[in-house]
């Protein structure tokens, strides 16, 4: 049987209650959208670069449990980090993600996340956010 | 025991659920280890077994391609194909079979209108009258066609309620309106639109209209004849029928006056490299081969549906809708979206803390089936500031036990996400 508490643990239901990071920054030198077609979720992504390092990073968007704790989580784990940092967290959470890497290798407050991969149509929300920093990162180079 | 039916007021022997839920196997299984309560009927219904053994006979005992062999089995299954033709005439009571063209489903049903009959008759700055509750498939093919023609999609607004006004419609309807194209119940709010009413306004003005009817055919009874539309469309899979299967109705005269939409086999009667003849309707319209199969699954479901009576389906349903939405009035947080008086068994809602997509997790968990997103009407959500709605749907099958289901699992997700 699908164990529920194992999808909504106390920090996820923490982090959707308690969104960390979530505000738009202004002006954002960098953002991107995440959506999910299927159920219309997105996830939009504030970041300003400066010096290598990703000084500030900020979410907005209307989203499920899942997608709102993932952003809140990552938002407040890669605030301050080098773009490089930033660049193989992401690429790291993406592989645990898709099955292709154990959650072991992510820093500690992701590894949550990973139980989502017991819930596979739910697996897309919690990539929302992941591949909208990706998304903004790219184009914080442009 | 005995309903009285609120569209004929003449009394409706009541349904038998328990007794209809043996005619579907797949009612049986259990999901996360909890009997399966499915109500998500919306989206697509369950089959009942006679319809999986038409499709399955069809295959194990005669199958062949229709309308071409002189061979026994090509007899056998165009027989069998071709009966289909009238049982959906039947089911809508269209005057003839020669009215029904059979599709690949609603959608394909409302571009093959799109694109022959509207679209050759369409000027720049013409105008495509639909309802703002419309479901993407009665938006998008209208859109391709005024891209093409230099033609306006007009929209009409609907109240908070989730109903539209005759004199809203009426008031849209211009020198330059060309074809009005209206759901006939909103699959997102549930709200059963005054179809009849609307027919009579395109009436008034010289205009066609097409009633989708995806969501009121498998639950309600239809005549064509009786609502005057020019087209009506449905899908054979949300009537308990198989996928990849759909109708379209449409009076004989503007479907013998309207062109080819696809060219092939089967929708000729004559080709030379010169030129081609086309055959009357409604082979004009089924180039190819087609879902053969689904045809005379649809056919068996159609049977079904008919033997339940669709007047008693819609008194059930519209009993497990008021006896679900008096619970849900109990639980905090919880908003209803569509509230129209007159509703289908749809009951679309959202929570003050926990999204669709959450809640559907959690009723998953207990093994209830409902729809979470958009439900291919971003407008609808659009309209009531929600990203996505939860969506429970009722068919023929679904029980009170099953609603009592539903409400406890919304109570759980009220206690985990609830502040």
């Amino acid at each position: 049987m699908t164990d529920l508490a194992d999808l909504y643990q106390a920090v996820i239901l923490d982090h959707n209650r308690a969104p960390r990071n979530f505000r738009r920054i202004e002006p954002p030198r960098s953002r991107a959208l995440a959506h999910n077609p299927v159920c219309g979720d997105t996830v939009e992504i504030f970041l300003r670069v400066a010096d290598g390092r990703v000084k500030d990073l900020a979410f907005l968007g209307d989203s499920c449990a899942v997608a709102t704790a993932s952003a809140s989580l990552l938002t407040e784990l890669l605030k301050g980090r080098s773009t490089d940092t930033v660049r193989t967290i992401c690429r790291q959470f993406e592989a645990v993600l898709s099955g292709d890497a154990e959650a072991g290798i992510l820093p500690e407050s992701l590894q949550p996340m990973a139980r989502v991969l017991h819930f596979p149509g739910r697996v897309q929300c919690a990539r929302l956010a992941v591949q909208a920093v990706d998304q903004a990162l790219h184009a914080s180079r442009l | 025991m005995s309903v009285t039916n609120p569209v004929s007021t003449r009394t409706t022997p009541a349904l038998d659920a328990e007794r209809i839920r043996q005619d579907f196997p797949i009612l049986q299984r259990e999901v996360h280890g909890k009997p399966l309560v499915y109500l998500d009927n919306g989206a697509s219904a369950q089959r009942p077994a006679c319809v999986i053994d038409a499709e399955g006979d069809c295959y194990r005992q005669y199958y062949a391609n229709i309308h071409r062999g002189v061979h026994m089995l090509s007899q056998e299954s165009t027989r069998a194909f071709e009966a289909v033709r009238g049982k959906a005439a039947g089911l809508l009571n269209a005057a003839s079979e020669r009215e029904i063209v059979f599709t690949r489903g609603t959608t394909e049903s409302i571009n093959l209108v799109a694109q022959s009959h509207v679209r050759p008759m369409l000027q720049p700055g013409d105008e495509i009258l639909i309802t703002g509750m419309e479901h993407h498939s009665n938006i998008v093919p209208w859109q391709l066609i005024c891209e093409y023609t230099g033609a306006k999609l007009v929209v009409v607004p609907f109240s908070d309620a989730g109903e539209l006004s005759l004199e809203d419609v009426a008031s849209r309807i211009t020198s330059r309106t060309r074809f009005i194209s209206v759901m006939q119940v909103s699959n997102a709010l549930g709200t059963i639109n005054p179809a009849r009413e609307i027919v009579q306004l395109a009436r008034r003005h010289g205009l066609t209209i097409l009633l989708d009817g995806a969501q009121a055919a498998p639950h309600m009874p239809v005549d064509v004849q009786d609502l005057d539309c020019d087209f009506y469309v449905f899908s054979a899979h949300k009537l308990y029928g198989p996928t990849g299967v759909g109708v379209l109705y449409g009076k004989y005269d503007l479907l013998k006056a309207m062109p080819p939409w696809q060219g092939g086999g089967d929708m000729i009667r004559s080709v030379t490299f010169e030129r081609t003849e086309f055959a009357e309707p409604p082979a004009r319209f089924e180039a190819g081969t087609p879902n053969i199969g689904g045809v005379i699954g649809l056919g068996a479901a159609i049977d079904y549906f008919q033997a339940l009576d669709p007047a008693a389906v819609l008194a059930h349903e519209t009993d497990l809708l008021r006896y679900a939405e008096a619970q849900m009035a109990d639980i905090p947080g919880l908003r209803i979206i569509g509230t129209a008086a007159d509703k289908a068994g749809i009951l679309s809602f959202v929570m003050e803390d926990a999204h669709p997509h959450d809640i559907g997790t959690i009723l998953d968990a207990d093994g209830i089936a409902i729809r979470a997103g958009h439900h291919c009407a971003q407008p609808v959500m659009q309209r009531y500031g929600v990203p996505a709605t939860a969506r429970a749907s009722f068919a023929a099958y679904n029980t009170r036990a099953e609603v009592d289901a539903l409400i406890a699992s919304l109570h759980k997700v009220h206690d985990l996400f609830g502040r």
